[in-house]
């Protein structure tokens, strides 16, 4: 066979590929979705699937809430090759381990995701939310503190700096603290005189992690560690802490919904994203469902909608200035978002690069100390 | 099984044929005993013992085979890859076979040969998105070797590229994948593969088949190609005459045409003019210089010889690399090496997890032994009440019981504010009582004291009252009578609750973990954040198959101490 000949069977073969590609994907009707379960869950619900299903009245969805174990779980179901899960919710380091390990599908912005209505394409939309291939971006929440404003010693201010958190002679009293290294070597570092942008430098030598475990070591009397997002609200309830970090969804509705004596230190809050990843391996009739929700869930109005419901900042730029009220308690929400500009006067983005090499042995170094 | 004898069977049993024997009274010449049907009695007994034992499997078959397949099977899976370690040598197939000759100890990276391998590996396992994995197996030996592979991964194509360029720009046809095709391919192969293709795709794709010419003349090539096709072909269904082939097959076509002094040879036709033209330039072709490269434009890590050590280190199918991890040792490439002193965590976690279940085995034995007693001794009617009383925390969720205990051991808790309130402690020094080792005690004890008490009772309400009246009446003192006679009957059902309180208790998880804090938490917790979090799926089975070693030594040296068979479940 010469060139010419398979160049023209190639021809037809394009053409034959190209008819079969235009005609309409059939699609599941049903769908897999899995989430965190609490209030997220319950505002996608509201923001996304209702909407979507008053559309489209054939689909069903089902909600599963195993999203802290979905990256094992993925894994499990990959090596097992049955993918119940058709979209799973994910934060971005897990997203980038899912995506490492090819358990995530990469999808491109462009093409699955809706534009802006102002006609911005959707990848400079999202911008720098897009931190792995496979992520598609929801929201970006924060780790930050609250306090007991009861509980503030006389004479006292009230706490605004991060280093007030080692400072037991000002503010005296048990810290709620995430039992794991991310986040409080950071905190430790910064309060320890290590300038910010210098800090993940620092924290990636070993005199570094000494020095941020020994500044730790200065509080660890004092310290409650938590390990579920539900621990420091209720610890701060309790008044068993004076101050805690934790996710400032859950602040907020310690706060707003159920009125406790409990105040927000934003200072040095750790940003983090949360969203979608499609897994690998769906057939395609329920891949062109999935596409098609996460088209719709993920569009500027939708993610504007689910601040209605819970107080993280939608992860597209265009959806900012749609925020609005709680959809119950009627309060602004903007002032509530960790990207206002009055809560965002000093920042961290979790740096998922550093985490997912030095992870492992700052865990175990981390644990070693906890456990002595 | 039980001996046969014991029980009324309808089949043959080796008594019968004793009976019948005796009763025909036959012997045969060379003085063996007959049974009845004339064979040897010894056939015979063999025979129905045979037929009982095939029996006792039969009915024991479906139970076996169930908790083989559904238990058994699993947990060896699991515990197998403590020791698996194939997606090294899977991943980098070409450099583990050169990496062995290389000395970790010159100082140096590895020669030109070896770069060269593992350009090849790199490039595929980045096409096939392997790369990513391979980082992240080797990033728990050495910290940094997962962003290292992730970003040179990302890096890697720009090698193949630059043959792309100059090749593409030498003839347009070898843009056309359509021209690779054509010149990879067995013509039969591609006949067929277009009829697939162009049919439903039902099926796996012709597997490809390269052309006698181009095995011949472009081996390296063929062998890049083959592996595109399957990837392409086979598991993403896209098509071979539009999809164009992985830079790193026109590196192979590159080093093949430089290598082999007349590649053009086997070929005709267009395809002659085309390689022959190839074969003509290439000679003055830019080429990279794979070792420099890599360490000069990709990552100067790549430069580091304690990288690639740790690639010769871990290049087996076959690791004890997990197991070294879990006892606080690693494999380096100097024979095997304590961890450093701030990161031995495990030896610490399996000293507490031994210590704490044995203090809660005792806590349960100490306070269940007065009520399995009271239990075992009450009247009915009282003792009815009492064991609902036991039972019922069985009924309650675990989370729920460990919960309370929350509630009421905290420092703003109900036990600190009756202690404030009575005055006992000042309210500035309330007692510390949970997120601690003292925490976990309390809890556990509460929630697996059923287990101990529960075979103490049906042990100790089998002892027969009369003995120890007799005792009383022969003289023995309330003490006496306990210590001497009743006590040791009653240590069976302390040996079963022990063994049951402790087995468990061993491997709990949830209550640490709700409760514990950082002092009063278990090994298991430490496997849990290895499962679901850091998804070292190899060291978590290795730890776990310790600590089932563990467990089955201690049941052992218990069965050579105590003996097991004083172990009573039930009267």
């Amino acid at each position: 066979m010469t060139i010419s000949k398979t160049l023209l069977a190639t021809t037809a073969l394009t053409l034959a590929a190209g008819t079969a590609f235009a005609q309409d994907q059939e699609m599941a009707d049903s769908m897999t979705i899995v989430s965190w379960g609490g209030a997220y869950q319950n505002s996608q619900q509201k923001a996304y699937a209702e909407p979507y299903m008053e559309n489209n009245p054939d689909v069903s969805i089902t909600w599963d809430e195993s999203s802290n174990e979905a990256v094992a779980k993925l894994r499990a179901m990959n090596e097992a090759g049955n993918i119940t899960w058709d979209l799973v919710d994910v934060v971005a380091s897990d997203a980038i381990r899912l995506c490492d390990e090819g358990l995530a599908m990469e999808y491109d912005p462009d093409d699955l995701l809706a534009e802006a209505p102002d006609g911005t394409s959707a990848e400079d939309d999202f911008g720098d939310m897009i931190v792995s291939d496979c992520f598609i971006p929801q929201i970006a929440y924060s780790t930050t503190f609250g306090y007991r404003t009861d509980m503030v010693p006389e004479g006292a201010d009230a706490p605004s700096d991060i280093c007030s958190v080692f400072d037991l002679e000002t503010y005296p009293g048990k810290r709620a603290l995430e039992k794991r290294p991310i986040n409080n070597m950071e905190w430790a570092l910064l309060c320890d005189g290590v300038a910010k942008d210098e800090i993940y430098d620092v924290l990636a030598t070993e005199e570094g992690q000494d020095q941020a475990l020994a500044k730790l070591e200065t509080i660890k009397d004092d310290v409650v560690w938590w390990s579920a997002g539900a621990d420091t609200p209720q610890l701060l309830a309790d008044g068993e802490v004076f101050m805690g970090s934790t996710y400032n969804g859950r602040l907020f509705s310690l706060i707003e919904e159920q009125d406790q004596p409990v105040a927000m230190m934003w200072d040095a809050q750790v940003y983090d994203l949360d969203g979608w990843i499609i897994p690998t391996g769906l057939p395609d009739d329920r891949l062109a469902r999935v596409r098609d929700f996460v088209t719709f869930a993920t569009d500027t109005q939708r993610l504007a909608d689910q601040a209605k419901y819970i107080s993280y900042g939608p992860a597209r730029e265009s959806s900012a200035p749609l925020v609005g009220q709680h959809a119950d308690l009627g309060i602004d929400m903007a002032p509530h978002m960790p990207t206002n500009p009055e809560n965002a006067g000093n920042t961290f983005l979790y740096n998922y690069e550093f985490w997912a090499d030095y992870r492992d042995d700052i865990d175990a170094k981390f644990q070693a100390w906890l456990a002595q | 099984m039980t001996d046969a004898t014991q029980h009324p069977m309808d089949g043959p049993t080796p008594d019968d044929a004793l009976r019948q024997a005796k009763a025909a009274d036959s012997v045969d010449d060379q003085g063996r005993l007959l049974a009845a049907d004339g064979t040897p009695l010894k056939r015979s007994l063999a025979r129905s013992l045979r037929v009982q034992k095939i029996r006792a499997l039969a009915l024991i078959a479906p139970l076996l085979l169930f908790v083989l397949v559904t238990f058994i099977a699993p947990i060896a899976d699991m515990l197998f890859r403590s020791v698996e370690n194939e997606i090294v040598p899977e991943t980098l197939p070409r450099t583990v076979q050169l990496i062995g000759d290389w000395d970790h100890n010159s100082g140096e990276a590895p020669d030109a040969e070896l770069f060269e391998a593992f350009y090849y590996d790199m490039a595929i396992a980045a096409q096939l998105k392997n790369h990513t994995r391979l980082g992240t197996r080797l990033n728990y030996e050495q910290t940094g070797i997962s962003s290292l592979f992730r970003q040179s991964g990302r890096d890697i194509e720009d090698i193949g590229d630059v043959y792309v360029d100059q090749f593409e720009d030498l003839d347009e046809a070898w843009e056309e994948p359509a021209t690779w095709l054509a010149l990879m391919g067995d013509a039969d192969w591609r006949d067929s593969y277009m009829e697939w293709f162009e049919g439903e795709q039902a099926g796996a794709p012709p597997a490809f088949q390269p052309s006698a010419a181009a095995s011949e003349a472009l081996p390296r090539t063929v062998e890049m190609y083959t592996l595109f096709s399957e990837f392409t072909a086979g598991a993403r269904r896209d098509s071979l005459a539009e999809d164009e082939p992985w830079p790193v097959a026109y590196t192979a076509l590159y080093q093949d045409l430089t290598a082999q002094p007349s590649a053009t040879a086997p070929f005709e036709g267009e395809m002659a003019t085309l390689v022959g033209a190839a074969e003509d330039a290439v000679a003055d072709f830019e080429t990279v210089d794979f070792r420099s490269y890599f360490i000069d434009e990709i990552d100067e890590d790549w430069g580091n010889p304690e990288v690639w050590a740790t690639i010769q280190t871990f290049s087996g199918p076959f690791t004890a690399g997990y197991f070294l991890n879990a006892v606080d040792m690693q494999e380096t490439p100097d024979g095997v090496a304590m961890q450093p002193d701030d990161q031995r965590i495990y030896g610490l976690l399996f000293k507490r997890t031994m210590f704490m279940s044995l203090t809660i085995t005792f806590c349960c034995i100490a306070l269940g032994y007065p009520v399995a007693y009271l239990l075992a001794t009450l009247p009915m009617r009282s003792a009815n009440l009492l064991m609902i009383l036991v039972l019922l925390p069985f009924w309650t969720s675990l989370l729920v019981r460990t919960s309370a205990w929350k509630v009421m051991l905290q420092q703003q808790g109900v036990i600190n504010d009756v202690l404030v309130w009575l005055g006992l402690v000042g309210d500035g020094s309330r007692l510390v009582m949970i997120n601690n080792q003292f925490g976990t005690i309390v809890a556990m004890t509460h929630i697996l004291l059923p287990f101990m008490i529960l075979p103490m009772y049906s042990v100790m309400s089998t002892i027969p009252p009369s003995y120890v009246r007799a005792a009383k009446s022969l003289g023995a003192t309330n003490w006496t009578a306990f210590w001497r006679v009743y006590f040791p009957q009653s240590v069976p059902g302390i040996g079963a609750g022990s063994i049951l309180v402790f087995i468990l208790a061993i491997g709990y998880y949830i209550t640490p973990e709700i409760v514990g804090g950082t002092t009063g938490t278990f090994i298991s917790n430490r496997i849990a954040y290895h499962i679901s979090s850091s998804l070292n799926w190899g060291l978590a089975a290795a730890l776990g198959t310790i600590l089932l070693g563990v467990v089955l030594i201690l049941y052992w040296a218990y069965d050579r101490i105590v003996g097991i068979d004083n172990v009573k479940l039930g009267g």
